[in-house]
């Protein structure tokens, strides 16, 4: 419980980084069994996360202008304003 | 008549007045060498001279013309001036006034471009030990272009197609113009002060060298050189070589590849995620039935299909030590043995049973006393004589002693 909800906290890069630890481990093939189906569950939940997380994704797309208060701010960018 | 005597200022304006009224003076060009170049910082005032094989005439470059020269002038180099000659009265000589310099030959722009790569260079701001790898997975990916044109909308269509998880962060710029240059500064420092991003592509669509030359100015390119982001340059087209791909972390050949150089492909770590769950799969799979098999090997061992076995081999082991202890035991009792029917029989040949044998008898009193002397007994004593095969109980009826020898 507390595990998924750490690695839906971690940025993609993060779980990836996870997942290519788990498999380098798992390649070692020293891990006490236990050990390796735990990582092999860790990896397994890991994949379909990531997974998710691209298949999810919205891309926000921001532009930076001045605000109000001259101050530099961050807004969406409207793509088809003109050309 | 006298003649009128000037003054040199009079005279030197006279010969200035002529000068400056003969119009094809007024704007002319001219090809020659520069020779006695100078530059003085403080007024940015240019002095040198152009010459050829026969001749030669002072020429001044003033700041308010020579700030837009893109390249710097040095002795040798052949060139063409334009401008106006007039008189410097001061010194009572003529000279060009220059409105323009260009490289003679050779484009201004080339020659200015090939200087700045040159200085940069060796510099060492093209050194690829400085060069930043790009993250794989960028979370935030900066965009340092015009907020309009065909550039950016090639660079937002490709990464919401390739890596929509990443944030497209918009730092708009003036990308031609004199502009282009502090304001592309200004984002790049912008984005690495607040590190409002992961990389950043600095670029903008194709244009002619003029339109593309905020791109080879010195101060962009030392923003980028000083850039903690990593940044891909991606100006122009394909041919189009600016400084700023020298300089850059990664260079692209046009906007759209430098999105692709940004942020990876979706379909391809979707491809690769699935080929990590396969990977760990097999290596869990093969480890399993490694240690599977493992299980069976020990399990097939006699001792575990066989509960008796243990004792059947403790068994056998004692049967053959007993073997061995028999063994061992009869080796011991042969010598005692051979020894003792020895000894027996040296006992029986001294056995007085023996000697009674040979013709001897042993007297004995009655109550068996050996009697070994005559004088022992007395006259009238029953004594008995043992024989070899029995005895003769007898009376003493004389006693007959021998003369003692002493």
């Amino acid at each position: 419980m507390s595990e998924n909800a750490e690695m839906e906290n971690r940025s993609f890069e993060q779980n990836m980084a996870r997942l290519e630890q788990i498999v380098a481990l798992l390649e070692r093939g020293d891990a006490r069994l236990a050990d390796s189906l735990a990582l092999f569950e860790e990896g397994t939940k890991l994949v379909s996360l990531c997974s998710g997380m691209l298949d999810n994704a919205q891309q926000q797309i921001m532009k930076l202008r001045k605000g109000p208060d001259g101050q530099l701010e961050e807004a969406p960018f409207e793509e088809d304003v003109q050309q | 008549m006298e003649k009128h005597i000037y003054a040199v200022s009079e005279l030197n304006l006279m010969v200035k007045t002529i000068l400056d009224n003969v119009p094809e003076l007024e704007n002319v060009c001219v090809r020659g060498e520069i020779s006695n170049y100078k530059f003085y910082p403080s007024s940015g005032h240019h002095y040198f001279s152009l010459k050829d094989e026969n001749g030669a005439i002072r020429c001044v470059f003033f700041k308010a013309q020579a700030s837009r020269l893109r390249f710097q002038p040095q002795n040798g180099m052949k060139v063409i001036a334009v401008g106006r000659v007039g008189v410097f009265p001061r010194d009572g000589t003529y000279q060009l006034y220059c409105a323009s310099l260009q490289p003679d030959g050779v484009g201004d722009l080339y020659v200015a471009f090939e200087q700045l790569k040159e200085k940069l260079w060796k510099e060492g701001l093209f050194a690829p030990e400085h060069k930043k790898p790009l993250p794989a997975y960028p979370e935030t990916i900066g965009i340092v272009t015009s907020p309009v044109g065909a550039a950016v909308h090639d660079m937002i269509r490709i990464l919401r197609r390739r890596y929509p998880l990443a944030k497209v962060l918009l730092l708009p710029v003036r990308v031609q113009g004199p502009e282009a240059p502090p304001s592309i500064v200004r984002a790049i420092r912008y984005a690495c002060q607040r590190r409002a991003a992961d990389v950043l592509i600095v670029g903008r669509g194709g244009g002619s060298a003029e339109d593309l030359w905020a791109f080879n100015d010195e101060q962009v390119a030392r923003a980028i050189y000083e850039a903690e982001i990593p940044v891909i340059s991606a100006v122009g087209h394909e041919p189009d070589v600016t400084i700023a791909d020298f300089v850059a972390d990664a260079r692209a050949a046009t906007p759209t590849h430098g999105a692709e150089m940004a942020a990876p492909d979706q379909a391809e770590l979707q491809d690769r995620l699935q080929s990590l769950r396969l990977h760990m799969l097999r290596l869990q799979s093969s480890r399993l039935e490694l240690l599977r098999r493992r299980l069976e090997n020990l399990a097939a061992k006699r001792v575990m299909t066989d509960p008796l076995a243990f004792v059947e081999d403790k068994r056998m082991l004692l049967g053959h030590v007993q073997k061995e202890l028999y063994h061992a035991a009869e080796a011991g009792l042969t010598e005692p043995r051979r020894s003792l029917s020895a000894l027996a029989a040296s006992l029986d040949a001294l056995s007085p049973l023996r000697v009674l044998g040979r013709g001897y008898a042993m007297v004995t009193d009655e109550a068996g006393q050996v009697l070994r002397r005559a004088r022992d007994a007395s006259l009238g004593d029953s004594i008995v004589n043992r024989l070899a095969d029995g005895a003769l109980h007898c009376r003493v009826e004389r006693i007959v002693l021998e003369e003692e020898k002493q």
